[in-house]
């Protein structure tokens, strides 16, 4: 008899760290192993299950940041520290290090499309000799959607961060405008052999890739993380399919040779 | 080897096996169709042989033996979980070839595709096959184009004819409980359909770029999103989670697994409002291709089965072979359009 693959355990909630109104991370005890990119099905019982993904990995804990927009969401935002959440997984591909090791980094990031990539930027942030030259373009709503500020700090320690807001004003720790309008600006020492990786919204994704591709990036080279509605995390509820992947198995991380043949 | 059973033998027979197994069979429920005074023949547990029917194509198919509308999958209490318990008794099902097909397509999703769907598995490994023989085709039947017509795998076969029933039998299980109830020995070989009215040409360069043609568009404002197709499908697995809870405790409740519709609102539906495949026509091209283009570059094979009972049931009056074979011209104008 196979293992029941739905029964989620019990997980305590070690801390609770306060970006937005609506955007917390929750610190979860968890002992095994997991990727930056993969998710966790997160439920409370009666309000249903929500794949969150992992935004931050450590001994014992990995961090779910989530944000307040719907029902399971909601109830999760009503829990303090030492409270418990069920949960199941990891599910999905995740993001894999040694792809951008030695590399030239460039990581683009819409509002809490930062989650996802965030262990990836934390990992290279760390150790700048495992990589090139590393970019990050990160792009909120306003100054106050921006997540994980204390982090950004740390990041432009040891990398280009460019922080844009849609609105406001320009100040020292941020620009205005779009992700996408830095783009061509980037400065980079060989573009046939820099990686990307894009997470955000559909619409940010698919202008940040053209002016990633407009800029010669191989399409090999790039990498979306995609977001969709994960039932199960299995491969069997079905919600997630786009042509013949699946986003909870073979995702969410694409390569874009294979996200661009991805049609809704 | 082949058997010839009297109704009285063959009565036997199942009263026997309903030692182990609960026998689910199409039925005739009378008054039991969509519109009044109209019946409707679809899967229900049965004793006797004469409440099987024989001589219809059935509505929805056998898959709600293996795969239940709703499904509970564990109770919980605070913090603890309880999982739901399985069938105490195995399942013989009678059902015909292209649906005995159809078992392939759902043991891949729920046995290969990811991880062992434990739920599945555990109702699975304890449910016989009976292949009822079609002498002829129905109604928007295209097995044979689909190559579903003729099947091996079962356990036991029948055919049924002046109230006398042929089986073959495959399973050793079965075969001295058949031997004890025949009038005769024989070599017997279900009946299979050779021909259909109905064809279905898939063309060789079909491609996900044909999610580009107009056509498409014709069921933006034919379909109406009701996703009885899906519901009716013997190959169609999807579904959604449920939480409930229990009035008198609010403390204690269940998840349950109920079907789900790609056809219907809601089905991408992620938190925050955003969905994908708004409108009707997109989403029959993301069906109809999961059926004949992108299961098959997963899997080696075609999903659909051609049992044509999307066709039968289509309040729309929607042809899903007729779809089929419009993919053709579908290519040549999408790769039209690119030269």
């Amino acid at each position: 008899m196979s293992r029941n693959e739905y029964v989620p355990f019990l997980s305590e909630i070690l801390d609770v760290i306060k970006h937005t109104e609506i955007e917390y991370t929750f610190r979860m005890a968890y002992d095994g192993e997991v990727k930056p990119g993969q998710f966790f099905e997160v439920s409370v019982p009666k309000y249903g299950e929500a794949p969150i993904s992992v935004s931050g990995i450590g001994e014992g804990f990995a961090d779910l940041t989530i944000r307040r927009v719907g029902k399971v969401t909601n109830e999760v935002f009503e829990l303090y520290k030492g409270d418990k959440l069920f949960l199941r997984g990891p599910y999905g591909n995740g993001f894999d290090i040694e792809e951008y090791k030695g590399k030239e980094l460039v990581v683009i990031a819409g509002g809490t499309g930062v989650s996802p990539v965030r262990g990836v930027i934390e990992y290279f942030a760390k150790r700048s000799d495992e990589r090139k030259n590393m970019t990050l373009v990160a792009g909120f709503k306003s100054e106050d959607d921006i997540l994980f500020r204390d982090d950004f700090q740390f990041w432009r320690q040891n990398m280009d961060v460019i922080l844009t807001l849609d609105n406001g004003e320009e100040t020292k720790d941020h620009k205005i405008g779009l992700v996408t309008k830095y783009i061509p600006d980037l400065i980079l020492e060989d573009v046939n052999t820099a990686v990307a990786i894009v997470v955000g919204p559909p619409a940010m994704m698919r202008f940040s890739v053209k002016g990633l591709l407009e800029r010669g990036f191989k399409e090999e080279n790039i990498w979306i993380s995609q977001e969709r509605k994960m039932c199960c995390g299995l491969g069997k509820c079905g919600h997630c399919k786009i042509g013949n992947q699946y986003v909870c198995l073979d995702g969410p991380v694409f390569n874009y040779t294979v996200g661009k043949t991805l049609i809704d | 080897m082949g058997y010839v059973l009297e109704k009285e033998g063959m009565n036997q027979v199942l009263s026997n096996l309903s030692e182990n197994y609960l026998i689910y069979a199409p039925k005739l429920y009378v008054g039991g169709g969509r519109l009044s005074d109209t019946d409707c023949v679809r899967y229900g547990e049965v004793n006797r042989i004469d409440e099987i029917v024989f001589d219809r194509k059935s509505e929805f198919s056998f898959k709600e033996v293996l795969t239940p509308i709703t499904q509970t999958l564990f109770y919980y209490t605070e913090d603890t979980v309880k999982e739901a318990d399985g069938p105490k008794k195995g399942a013989v099902i009678f059902l015909r070839s292209c649906d005995l097909h159809a078992v392939k397509r759902l043991d891949d999703m729920y046995l290969s595709n990811g991880p062992v769907d434990s739920y599945y598995e555990r109702i699975r490994e304890k449910v016989k096959f009976v292949l009822m023989g079609c002498s002829s085709a129905y109604d928007n039947c295209f097995c044979v184009d689909m190559g579903t017509n003729i099947s091996e795998n079962y356990d036991m076969s029948i055919d049924c004819s002046d109230n006398n029933y042929r089986v073959d039998c495959k399973s050793v299980e079965f075969k001295s409980l058949l031997k004890a109830n025949a009038i005769r020995e024989e070599e017997v070989s279900p009946a299979y359909v050779k021909e259909t009215s109905t064809h279905v040409h898939i063309p060789e360069n079909l491609s996900a770029e044909v999610a580009t043609s107009s056509i498409w568009r014709e069921y933006d404002s034919r379909c109406i999103g009701c996703g009885r197709c899906n519901f009716v499908c013997p190959t169609c697995t999807c579904f959604t989670m449920q939480d409930l809870f229990y009035t008198d405790n609010g403390k204690v409740g269940e998840r349950r697994r109920v079907w789900a519709s790609c056809m219907v609102d809601g089905y991408t539906e992620v938190a925050g409002g955003g969905c994908y495949r708004q409108k009707y026509g997109d989403r029959m091209r993301f069906k109809v291709l999961h059926k004949v283009l992108d299961y098959k570059e997963r899997n080696g094979y075609h999903m659909c089965v051609g049992c044509g009972r999307c066709d039968d049931i289509c309040p729309e009056y929607i042809s899903f072979s007729t779809c089929i074979n419009k993919l053709e011209s579908a290519m040549e104008e999408v790769s039209s359009n690119e030269s």
